[in-house]
């Protein structure tokens, strides 16, 4: 009998009965084992993320001589359409007409344009991601109701400087990072 | 599974594998299961679905091993399949007529269940389940549009990943980490080719608790009186088991017709065209088990509010059972709620007919209306000029008078405008006003009309037993059931 109580004994020492002792030890294991699982989640998660060779695929160069009057060029850049639309002086009335404050997303045409070689605007050139700012489908150009461009999937309308008129769309086409590499050719990305 | 079980092990191997793993046991269990005698062919979809998953599952594996998930191969490859493998004519029109099938019977299994109020208590968690693979079969079908890589795959993709990007703040980075890149790409092919071989297996491990679920709870049945005696049922085999036979007959019947007759009827001719990340189709519109949601997207003229709506939309079916709290499950003793449920149903169809159309579109014209498109051109026909002194507040009423007495000018011939300054505007209602009516009634159905009735309809009287209601008040006469 004695014998039977005395093993009892012996045996809660061995595993410490000592409280926080043993809550020390499952939460330093448990803390173990969720840094190690928040990991390989991070690991798993981000693997999906743009590669580095899809990050890379950097720039562009357009020559921007090649486009007439009244014509648009279409450019794939990061996989999306970049469109380079050489305007018509009515084009460029009609974009300049407009009063910002009825706007969307409000942005005078110059704010859309970027300067050239002698820092000045030259409204012939707009120069915008060809993507709908609503689920991204490519617009067409001159079309929808304001002569500008018009996407076919959700019916948004934009204007001669590719703002956004009517429609689900919230926001302008996108004005890419661009620069002047000199009067003809612009560098995108 | 539940109740107790009925297996008897006759051979001395049955006995071993008995005490051993009780698998033949639950199979055995699984096939005497007591169902309510009073089913009808609204309840032979679940068997008819298990058929659906397992024929994707079959034929989709077999796909697998002819296609090429790369950008340069993906289309090529499919064509191959279809025209140069053996079979591969009959394979794939299998899986993608399959897939329209297998919505097809989803949508009358979650309407049959909306009008048996099979969401209600005990049974809260099977229909909870069922929504969870209603959306994984949304991803799974949308993922599987991508795999053939033509023109709609591409586009189809380009909208939906969109979707993410009207999330406010991290939208733009939850699209790239989405797409594995800035656009559709290779690396988003690739993503969705595994994981649309990945989901089914998933949705059919959610099939087995949506089953296990319902055996422990019991069957729904078309009165939505529970069991309470055993005569109140009868084991599934033979007696359903035959009947289920015989619905997924009259099924395989409609599934043959488009599979050997019209296997391109339910998609789109823009598929046939290899994806061009330069060109969008000329209307974009998903498969037509899509349209309902993607109406309710378009709705408001609001990126971030369609988003909400469309999610918003299957959200509430996943609170359903406390949105409707009446005690009565079946609409057959709710006559109210019952032509509630029946527009509801209108409702659905007319949001899929919406979702074909462009929101512009007319649904009819009553007439006609002279609108003045060049204001300009009139003003040099009539000599006239533009006001130009003045406030603005001025000039806009002095150039709206002018309007107007254009306007009054523009001849109109039935819808045609003879006048070249003018355009004949149509009115009546356009799909975008059916679209936004139709949405609301969805909304309203789950959100005041079920409440609302569940506090003030008087229900009918109903049946003390489903024996009782299939075999009148004379239950001591009744007919035994062959057993």
């Amino acid at each position: 009998m004695s014998e039977v109580i005395d093993d009892k004994i012996s045996n809660d020492d061995l595993h410490g009965e000592d409280p926080s002792r043993r809550d020390f030890i499952y939460i330093a294991t448990g803390a173990v084992a969720a840094a190690g699982a928040a990991g390989i989640g991070w690991m798993a998660i981000h693997q999906m993320g743009p590669a580095a060779d899809t990050l890379a695929v950097g720039s562009i160069e357009i020559d921007l001589s090649k486009v007439d009057e009244g014509q648009q060029l279409k450019v794939l850049w990061r996989g999306k359409p970049v469109f380079v639309r050489h305007r018509t002086p009515k084009e460029i009335a009609a974009a300049e007409a407009v009063d910002v404050a009825t706007l969307r997303d409000p942005q005078t045409d110059e704010e859309r344009l970027r300067p050239n070689m002698d820092n000045k605007l030259d409204p012939k050139y707009l120069v915008m991601v060809g993507v709908c700012t609503h689920f991204g489908c490519i617009p067409v150009g001159e079309a929808g109701e304001y002569d500008g461009w018009y996407c076919p999937c959700h019916a948004s309308h934009y204007d001669t400087s590719g703002r956004i008129r009517k429609g689900p769309a919230p926001k302008n086409l996108e004005v890419p990072e661009y620069a002047y590499l000199n009067p003809t050719r612009i560098k995108v990305g | 599974m539940s109740g107790p079980s009925t297996y008897i092990p006759r051979t001395g191997i049955e006995k071993w594998v008995d005490e051993r793993l009780p698998i033949i046991r639950m199979g055995s269990d699984f096939m005497t299961y007591p169902s309510p005698r009073n089913l009808n062919y609204w309840y032979a979809f679940g068997g008819i679905l298990t058929l659906c998953l397992m024929t994707q599952i079959i034929t989709g594996i077999i796909i697998a091993m002819h296609y090429t998930p790369t950008i340069d191969g993906a289309f090529d490859s499919l064509q191959r399949f279809k025209r140069d493998v053996n079979f591969g004519w009959l394979i794939q029109p299998m899986h993608a007529v399959g897939a329209s099938m297998f919505f097809l019977a989803v949508y009358i299994h979650m309407f049959r269940g909306l009008y048996y109020g099979s969401y209600k208590a005990p049974r809260e968690l099977i229909w909870i389940l069922g929504c969870v693979i209603y959306l994984l079969m949304m991803a799974t079908a949308f993922l599987g549009y991508t795999l053939p890589w033509g023109q709609m795959s591409f586009w189809g993709a380009t909208v939906i990943t969109g979707f993410f990007g009207a999330v406010p703040v991290v939208g733009e980075s939850l699209q790239q980490w989405l797409l594995g890149g800035y656009s559709v790409s290779n690396a988003t092919l690739q993503r969705f080719f595994s994981l649309h071989y990945l989901l089914p297996f998933v949705i059919a491990a959610i099939v087995g608790l949506h089953v296990w679920a319902l055996h422990h709870a019991g069957q729904n049945n078309p009165i939505g009186i529970s069991v309470k005696t055993k005569k109140d049922t009868l084991s599934f085999h033979p007696y359903y088991t035959v009947k289920d036979a015989f619905a997924i007959g009259i099924f395989l019947l409609i599934f043959c017709f488009f599979l050997f007759f019209q296997p391109d009827a339910l998609g789109h001719a823009d598929n046939y065209i290899k994806a061009d990340p330069l060109v969008t189709p000329a209307h974009i519109v998903p498969e037509w088990y899509f349209l309902p949601f993607y109406a309710i997207l378009r709705a408001v003229e609001s990126k971030l509010m369609g988003l909400l709506l469309m999610v918003g939309a299957i959200a509430v079916l996943f609170v359903l059972p406390w949105l409707d709290f009446s005690k009565v499950r079946s609409m057959r003793f709710r006559p109210v709620t019952r032509l509630f449920f029946i527009v509801f149903v209108v409702m659905c169809f007319i949001l899929g007919w919406c979702g074909a159309e462009t929101p512009d579109n007319m649904v009819f014209t009553v007439g006609y209306k002279p609108v003045v498109t060049d204001l300009a051109a009139y003003l040099e026909l009539t000599g006239g000029t533009l006001p130009s002194i003045g406030t603005d507040r001025e000039i806009a009423a002095a150039t709206a008078e002018l309007t107007k007495a254009a306007e009054e000018t523009c001849n109109l011939d039935g819808s045609k405008s003879l006048t070249e300054y003018c355009e004949a505007k149509p009115l009546g209602l356009n799909f975008l006003w059916l679209t936004r009516l139709a949405t609301a009634y969805y909304f309203a159905y789950f959100l005041f009309i079920l409440p609302a009735m569940s506090l003030i309809e008087t229900p009918k009287k109903r049946p003390d037993s489903i024996t009782e209601s299939v075999l009148g008040h004379n239950t001591n006469a009744a007919l035994a059931p062959a057993e």
